[in-house]
């Protein structure tokens, strides 16, 4: 019955050739992130799974364990080529450009059996079809992986704790801010007090695009988390419209020290801890004069 | 009334909400809102639009401009197909919760728009539309 494998097993390296062909043709290759060597090679190997898979007479359901080897290698190919930056449709030619070839050279071999022919490559048709679905889903699982990690990366460089006086922390929030978020933020934020023996923190929301209950929700817990360490937080930041916002929602931020910029919450903060900042008159001819 | 812009926004997982935000802030910079009246309704749809996410696992958002009497606004409907609300008069008080949040969502996107609407039908879903317009409030 297997008519197929046959013709993968006798006509592997006719087939070989043509897929390499194909796949060379299209004029959207990317030879600088693949060399043809490594191609080939990765064509071969998949091109004798694919015998051996179909030799046992398997042809509908590819996940079985035959097919093992294929989807292996297929998501292999198409996890790298999504790290590596190929388009989606240099990833799907891969596999679409080997049913060509194969379709191709069972037609030279059967050209006297139309019926044979048809049905074969109506077999040869399904399965590949549903070879590249895996490819494809393989190569968005890969693209995923990127967001995934940029999204982590971004998390982690967004959250930065700055030390601006002795005993004062100050801690500028851009984006969002969600549960995922104000862990971090929470975490670096009472880190921090610990490693410094700080006892005031700015929390600057200038940079929080919109501040609805659940950001506040985040926020107040972010205060009390700061005050069980022993140290104040102010939250400067807010602007008139989201001052205007948080009045109509409702949300009480009364026992929490805010201001409206971090200049004045710094203000604040030095006259927490004593301090005293003055212009001082200098002739030295360096420096600001006035 | 007339519809002059329609549109609809599927909401699924936590990341579309910022885009939707952004959407909305669109339409509302579109009809030449001002800056409170922007952030007004972008929060209220943000309250909205989290409770959806949270009590029904997500569902969709009709955005549309509309005019009437000479006015233009933003209308947004937000449709799910969750568990729905038993006691709307109760969803509807300050400081009620059954999510451990601060229970300010509903209550607070009513105060912050100019009309507010709320149908629940509880097992088949919650449908909520506000509109804000232009010179409000």
């Amino acid at each position: 019955m297997n008519i197929t494998s046959t013709i993968l097993q006798k006509q592997k390296k006719k087939i070989l050739e043509i897929w390499l062909q194909n796949q060379l043709a299209d004029n959207a290759l990317r030879d600088d992130l693949m060399t043809n060597d490594e191609l080939s090679k990765q064509s071969d190997e998949l091109l004798d799974a694919l015998a051996r898979a179909v030799k046992s007479g398997n042809v509908d359901n590819i996940y079985a364990a035959e097919f093992e080897q294929i989807t292996d290698i297929l998501s292999d190919v198409s996890i790298t080529r999504a790290r590596q930056g190929f388009s989606p449709r240099e990833t799907a030619t891969y596999v679409l450009s080997l049913k060509k070839a194969i379709c191709s050279v069972m037609e030279e071999e059967y050209q006297d059996r139309p019926e044979l022919l048809y049905k074969e490559i109506s077999v040869i048709n399904n399965l590949l079809d549903q070879l590249s679905i895996i490819t494809f889903e393989t190569f968005i699982k890969g693209r995923e992986e990127v967001i995934l990690r940029q999204t982590d990366e971004i998390n982690e460089i967004s959250t930065p704790v700055i030390r601006v006086w002795d005993g004062i922390l100050a801690l500028p929030i851009i984006g969002t801010l969600d549960s995922a978020r104000t862990q971090i933020v929470m975490e670096n934020l009472l880190q921090e007090i610990v490693n410094t023996g700080s006892n005031i923190a700015i929390l600057d929301i200038s940079g929080v695009p919109a501040v609805d209950s659940l950001v506040a929700q985040h926020l107040i817990k972010t205060v009390s988390a700061t005050r069980l360490m022993g140290a104040e937080c102010i939250i400067s930041g807010i602007r008139a419209e989201i001052a205007q916002t948080i009045v109509h929602l409702g949300i009480d931020l009364s026992n929490i020290k805010t201001k409206a910029s971090l200049a004045s919450a710094l203000q604040l903060a030095f006259s927490m801890s004593n301090v005293e900042v003055k212009k001082v008159q200098k002739n030295t001819g360096f420096g600001i004069t006035r | 009334m007339i519809v002059m812009t329609k549109d609809t926004m599927q909401i699924v997982r936590e990341q579309d909400v910022v885009p939707f935000r952004n959407r909305v802030r669109e339409y509302a910079v579109k009809i030449g809102m001002s800056l409170v009246n922007q952030t007004k309704l972008i929060t209220a749809a943000s309250e909205l639009v989290r409770n959806m996410l949270k009590y029904a696992s997500g569902g969709k958002v009709i955005l549309e401009i509309i005019s009437k009497n000479a006015q233009t606004g933003v209308r947004l409907t937000f449709v799910d197909e969750g568990p729905g609300i038993s006691d709307i008069k109760q969803a509807m008080q300050d400081g009620f919760s059954t999510g451990r949040s601060l229970g300010l969502g509903l209550p607070g996107a009513k105060r912050l728009v100019n009309e507010f609407d709320i149908q629940s039908t509880p097992g088949t879903g919650t449908t909520v539309t506000i509109t804000h317009w232009k010179h409000g409030r």
